[in-house]
């Protein structure tokens, strides 16, 4: 299993699909912190699953100024039905096309399963990564890696 | 392994000996039917363990998914300020299948408590900072969906069926 980035790694830039008709590209967040959450799969059979947690805990990330983006290898019209089921208030990029290519370059990507790994990122505003975490697949990561990295950002 | 980030004090509701020697806390949604599920187990649990344990509830509202369960937590909280609050967190999960405000406030009157001032305190959000802090304790803490279940300040990853959390208990317990 590849090693996810580690902190002082220069963020891989990317352009991925955030609706059918358009892309987003991290560099286009310059200037803000931003979390990475890749994760398996849309659909879990689980309420409070990761995405739907880190819905509900959006505005305090907001306190830091920071974009969540959530990233698997499922493709925007997936992402589209999980976003309306769970009133999300944040983008899902679909890692699709070259699938898990943007995972693969955080050493995020499971090549058995052919899915993302559940692993987090916090990228400061100059695009460097600041911190990082693979969980288990199984095991949710809550939030509380995610907080207290950005309190420790750099101002 | 994540650890609670906010200590028990007597702000929180708690039943059993504040002595025990096991501590189970849980964070929790009125309107998740793993909650619900969850919800006799842990009496089950408590019976089982007697004054060895003393169990917490504090309030995970996830509000985007379940659209009652913050009223009913702030019910639960307007309870606890005329000291009825098991009473009223019993009811609620007994009759989690419809937490509407009529039958929030259908409860609070079996309880004998005012329902002009609970529809009142809804209203105004009385309790809603309350229900907030237990909330962002709960992020600090790494509660990742609900219910989550702290054993004497550590995370329980794993399931909650009653042998479960038996074992996992018991094995703190020494």
């Amino acid at each position: 299993m590849p090693d996810i980035l580690t902190p002082g790694t220069k963020a891989p830039d990317f352009s991925l699909h955030v609706t059918p008709d358009q892309k987003l590209a991290l560099s286009e967040l310059r200037g803000n912190p931003v979390i990475l959450a890749f994760y398996p799969a849309d659909f879990s059979p689980v309420c409070g699953d990761q995405m739907a947690l880190y819905n509900e805990i959006l505005p305090e990330f907001k306190k830091y100024g920071a974009e969540l983006l959530g990233i698997s290898v499922d493709g925007v019209w997936c992402h589209e039905e999980f976003t309306k089921n769970r009133h999300l208030h944040f983008p899902l990029l679909a890692d699709f096309e070259p699938k898990g290519d943007t995972a693969r370059k955080y050493g995020a990507y499971r090549h058995e399963d052919g899915f993302c790994e559940r692993a987090l990122f916090v990228i400061d505003k100059n695009g460097t990564i600041r911190w990082s975490y693979r969980s288990p697949v199984a095991v949710n990561p809550g939030a509380d890696g995610i907080l207290q990295a950005l309190e420790e950002l750099p101002k | 392994m994540s650890k609670l980030k906010v200590p028990v004090t007597s702000d929180d509701h708690i039943q059993g000996d504040k002595r025990a020697p096991i501590t189970l806390i849980e964070y929790g949604d009125y309107e998740c039917p793993h909650c619900g599920h969850a919800y006799p187990i842990v009496k089950r649990v408590q019976k089982h363990f007697g004054d060895r344990l003393m169990f917490i509830f504090r309030n995970f509202p996830l509000r985007e998914i379940h659209p009652n369960a913050e009223n009913a937590a702030e019910a639960a909280e307007f309870a606890a300020a005329h000291e009825r609050f098991w009473e009223m967190h019993d009811k609620i999960f007994e009759n989690q299948s419809d937490l509407s405000l009529p039958m929030l406030l259908e409860l609070a009157k079996t309880l004998r408590l005012s329902v002009p001032d609970l529809r009142n305190a809804l209203t105004a959000r009385q309790y809603a900072s309350r229900v907030r802090d237990d909330f962002l304790g709960g992020v600090r803490s790494g509660v990742n969906g609900t219910p989550t279940f702290f054993i004497n300040g550590d995370r329980h990853d794993g399931p909650f069926e009653f042998e479960d959390l038996v074992a996992a208990l018991e094995a703190r317990a020494e």
